[in-house]
């Protein structure tokens, strides 16, 4: 039954050695967000929040684009940057939706289609 | 010696959480999902389990990446949720089982699973959400004992590896000398996807496929790779990981007492099963 070998899944991140060292301060940024106080230190002042935590260029600027792609290419785990999210106020429907370039209404009616088959 | 009296599989999102918190239940939307507790609650009621293993995965409460085991046991007296970041809010304590623990600890490493032993570890939602839906987010009537999978950072084990890890649990609990009744959770799924270009991604027939070989079939499950998994049932579909255990973790033939399937519950695809013990009647009537 085991049917494929290719280990590539279009559309998917596996997150292996090589993505949890390169976001391994931005995941470690996002893991500090289970604290409320650090949710409300990132609120006040982003970019010194970032700073401490060491993130590249190309991650802070992804922080500040809120871009869930950018960050996954940077090397964010999604289970982490779900929690930066949360501090937006943002569902993973509002994520799924961005990521998949649609409104949450048209993911949602997505889903409801079983959709991404 | 301890009795396992069965499993029940179930999906643990947060957004259930949410909905619980709200009493939502009976909305259209949450409706066709939650409905399908309503037996597995009876079952429980009948069955009495007073002891639950519940095998979830961690999202980032417990561990981070400095640390992330393939296999960690819960060996506390209690277990603790705590603030997970994005506003569910946080549960009392769950009574743990220690001497369960250590006892499936020691075996478990005596087969070669060379698990890391917890006393202390913070259970998110995917093991407080199961338990607030079949028992009732503050009743605390059945001891618990934690087993969490990696399916947050690759390699994860693989299938045929979860189904023997599940294997080896039975042998241990079914050999720890006191009268507990154990029900094993498998927490989690189906299938659905978080993050990248194909976020939303939900496979039913899949789903489906899964649903009916766990009852006694697993072995043709376990010969999927982890890469198959997420190819079909999506990058948090793998979550079905924990079903393998769980389904391992009862010996022999089960019945399928219940299913439930709906979709989409926030962005997966929603599923309960309760698989009985066969022979399980036998026992009910000794305790008589």
């Amino acid at each position: 039954m085991r049917v494929q070998h290719d280990d590539s899944i279009p559309g998917t991140v596996i997150f292996g050695g090589e993505l949890a060292l390169k976001g391994y301060a931005l995941n470690k940024m996002c893991f500090s967000f289970n604290d409320r106080a650090n949710r409300e230190a990132f609120r006040r002042d982003e970019e010194s929040y970032c700073r401490k935590f060491g993130l590249t260029d190309t991650q802070r600027n992804a922080i500040r684009s809120r871009n869930v792609l950018q960050l996954l290419e940077a090397g964010g785990n999604i289970y982490y940057l779900a929690k930066w999210a949360g501090i937006f106020g943002l569902t993973v429907q509002d994520i799924g939706a961005q990521q998949r370039g649609m409104s949450v209404e048209e993911f949602a009616e997505m889903l409801r289609h079983a959709g991404g088959q | 010696m301890a009795t396992i009296v069965g499993a029940i599989a179930t999906s643990h999102i947060p957004a259930i959480g949410r909905a619980m918190e709200r009493n939502l239940e009976n909305e259209p939307y949450w409706k066709p999902f939650f409905d399908g507790y309503a037996p597995v609650r009876r079952w429980i009621q009948d069955v009495e389990p007073d002891v639950a293993v519940v095998v979830y995965n961690d999202h980032g409460l417990n561990f981070f990446l400095d640390k992330m085991p393939t296999f960690a046991v819960g060996a506390a007296p209690e277990y603790h949720n705590a603030d997970e970041g994005w506003g569910l809010s946080v549960t009392p304590p769950y009574p743990g089982f220690p001497e369960l623990s250590w006892h499936l600890i020691e075996s478990l490493v005596s087969e070669a699973f060379d698990i890391t032993m917890c006393q202390e570890v913070l259970v998110d939602h995917g093991f407080t959400v199961p338990l607030s839906l079949l028992w009732g987010r503050e009743s605390r009537s059945v001891r618990t004992l934690p087993v969490c999978i990696n399916t947050v950072q690759f390699p994860y084990p693989s299938p045929a590896r979860c189904l023997m890890l599940g294997r080896a649990m039975a042998r241990a609990i079914e050999s720890f000398d006191d009268d507990s009744r154990v029900v094993i959770l498998g927490t989690g799924g189906l299938s659905h996807q978080l993050e990248g270009k194909r976020a939303g991604f939900l496979n039913p027939d899949f789903d489906r496929l899964c649903m009916n070989k766990i009852v006694n079939e697993p072995d043709e499950l376990a010969r999927y790779s982890v890469q198959d998994l997420i190819r079909f049932c999506g990058s948090q579909g793998v979550e079905f990981l924990n079903w393998l255990v769980m389904r391992g973790a009862v010996p022999g033939a089960v019945e399928e007492k219940h299913r439930n399937y709906h979709v989409p519950i926030s962005n997966t695809a929603g599923a309960t099963m309760i698989l009985e013990k066969c022979g399980e009647a036998l026992f009910a009537s000794e305790r008589g």
